[in-house]
């Protein structure tokens, strides 16, 4: 008797702890969200998302940083999503699972943990100075590219592991080559999962300034980017310049704020994507 | 071990098999003749489903596997160098232990083999996939439903669908890897019903754990232990009096 009371209270206790911890989690992200609302609400208006900062930067809106953000994840997507997902396939089904492929994922995991800004160094060697880029839109997606592609072949391997070895046995067992069983028999099944990591990933890498510093991010231009040339404005640099670099702190700080809340939109914005293409694809899969 | 007749469709000779460095079969000697059916029985972890998973070379597919010794098929060994693995499992066919229907339609399930091989043309991709589930004594539950997702189908109907996906591709042998250990006993009468109607037309070879199973369906059984053949022989001899002690110590359920 006395003792099935004792584990009820140990699990009362053992819940009570567990949910603690969940609700702190989400106060503060909630707080963080209101604060950054609450401050940043008041800056946005149709200018401010669609015209260029003026009057150095005090006046006007963030448009060029919104565009060129855009344009940046857009590269690093072309580079990352399909050299991710093929490397990620290649890791998965191809490779001999032996001592070499164990070694490669090891160092593919851990290149997920480098910080941000020795890609941006690496970036500045490799496509600024040795593939002579330039410091422009093009180098730095395709170091925010180098910097996803870990996360990419991650989320796209465990994507793949899901996928029940049945399907692809069943289909080597009618006569599929390994290829067919993969593109008609794993492919349609793990292409939602491989998706939402990837589109993660990009949010991500929108989100990121390191990489992008030295590698093609203005801290104002007058004109938006016309070719992959060009240097860009975006966001989160944007927002750092705001918040301490300017002259007038004080003065644009509704704007620091008000870019704040567009870059966290526009990255939920990306995750939700995430969300609704899995949600989709496993709807079309019933 | 010699037992009668008819044409061998499947012979093996000497076959050893390796996961890794531990030895699963032993020399094993089958012969599985054509239009017979040939059940291997065995307690678990005796290589039945193993060897049976040889004959397809679909443990070409589990890394650090060895295989040794000769699998015959028609008389040409399985192996050689110029054989296409990829059109030897087209010919011998295989359904597994859990009903493994992809989440396709039941239609696509049934032309999914067809249509690798690039079969394209809609009238005759319906023609064999209502030959196909006739010959798995599936049609008159699902013709009218085949564009249902084959999740929808009960388990015991599920694996009738991957028999009927088996059979779409005309092989000339079907590998049954213990068929019905995952569906209930009535779905189970029927599957052994369709296994006992397939040997007109085909080789069959079924693993399986029932005995009762084998000494129904099967024409020639098997008995495997630890990776060692123990006794093959017709299947009425081996359930009324088998040759070797532990045959009948098995088939009596003194142990397995």
């Amino acid at each position: 008797m006395k003792q099935a009371a004792q584990k009820k209270v140990a699990q009362f206790i053992g819940f009570f702890m567990l949910r603690t911890c969940l609700t702190l989690v989400l106060a503060i992200l909630l707080l963080f969200l209101y604060d950054i609302g609450r401050k940043g609400g008041g800056a946005i208006s149709w200018e401010f998302l669609t015209q260029a900062p003026r009057k150095g930067m005090t006046q006007g809106g963030i448009f060029p940083a919104i565009f060129g953000t855009f344009l940046v994840t857009l590269i690093t997507a072309v580079l990352a999503v399909p050299l991710g997902m093929c490397a990620a396939i290649y890791l998965n089904e191809y490779a001999m699972q032996g001592r070499l492929t164990r070694i490669i994922r090891l160092s593919i995991r851990n290149l997920s943990g480098v910080p941000s800004i020795v890609y941006g160094l690496f970036g500045v060697i490799l496509f600024v100075n040795v593939m002579r880029f330039g410091t422009s839109v093009l180098s730095a997606g395709l170091t925010l590219g180098l910097m996803t592609l870990p996360w990419t072949i991650t989320a796209s391997e465990e994507a793949l592991k899901t996928v029940p070895n049945a399907y692809r046995e069943g289909a080597l067992a009618l006569g599929a080559t390994k290829w067919q069983s993969i593109r008609t028999n794993v492919l349609p099944y793990a292409v939602s999962g491989m998706l939402t990591g990837t589109v993660l990933g990009l949010a991500r890498a929108a989100g990121e300034t390191a990489p992008i510093l030295f590698t093609g991010a203005a801290f104002f231009l007058p004109y938006l980017p016309r070719s992959p040339g060009d240097q860009f404005m975006a966001l989160p640099y944007h927002l750092y310049i705001m918040a301490t670099q300017h002259h007038q702190i004080e003065q644009v700080r509704p704007i620091a704020y008000g870019t704040a809340l567009v870059l966290i939109v526009l990255v939920l914005g990306m995750n939700m994507t995430a969300v609704v293409i899995r949600y989709r694809l496993r709807r079309k899969r019933r | 071990m010699n037992v009668e007749t008819g044409i061998a469709k499947i012979e093996t000779r000497d076959l050893d098999f390796y996961y890794g460095t531990s030895r699963a079969l032993k020399r094993v000697n089958i012969s599985c003749y054509k239009n017979r059916v040939t059940a291997i029985i065995g307690p678990s972890g005796c290589g039945k489903s193993t060897f049976i998973r040889t004959l397809n070379r679909m443990n070409d597919v589990i890394p650090g596997t060895r295989v040794e010794g000769t699998i015959l098929l028609d008389g040409k060994d399985v192996r050689a160098p110029d054989v296409d693995v990829v059109e030897l499992r087209r010919r011998v066919g295989m359904v597994f232990q859990k009903p493994n229907p992809f989440p396709k339609s039941i239609f696509d399930n049934i032309a999914y083999g067809l249509r690798i091989n690039g079969m394209r043309d809609k009238s005759k991709l319906e023609e064999v996939v209502e030959k196909s589930l006739r010959g798995a004594a599936l049609w008159e539950e699902v013709k009218d439903r085949l564009e249902e997702n084959a999740f929808a189908l009960s388990g015991g109907q599920q694996q009738r669908l991957c028999i009927a996906r088996a059979l779409a591709v005309e092989p000339d042998v079907i590998l049954f890897d213990e068929p019905c250990s995952a569906i209930d006993p009535i779905a189970t009468a029927k599957v052994e019903d369709l296994i006992e109607t397939l040997e007109k037309s085909y080789t069959v070879v079924i693993v399986t754990h029932n005995m009762q199973q084998a000494a129904r369906v099967s024409d020639y059984t098997a008995f495997m232990m630890l990776g060692e053949l123990v006794e093959f022989d017709v299947t009425e001899k081996i359930f009324t009096n088998p040759a070797n002690k532990l045959t009948e110590d098995y088939i009596t359920g003194r142990f397995g």
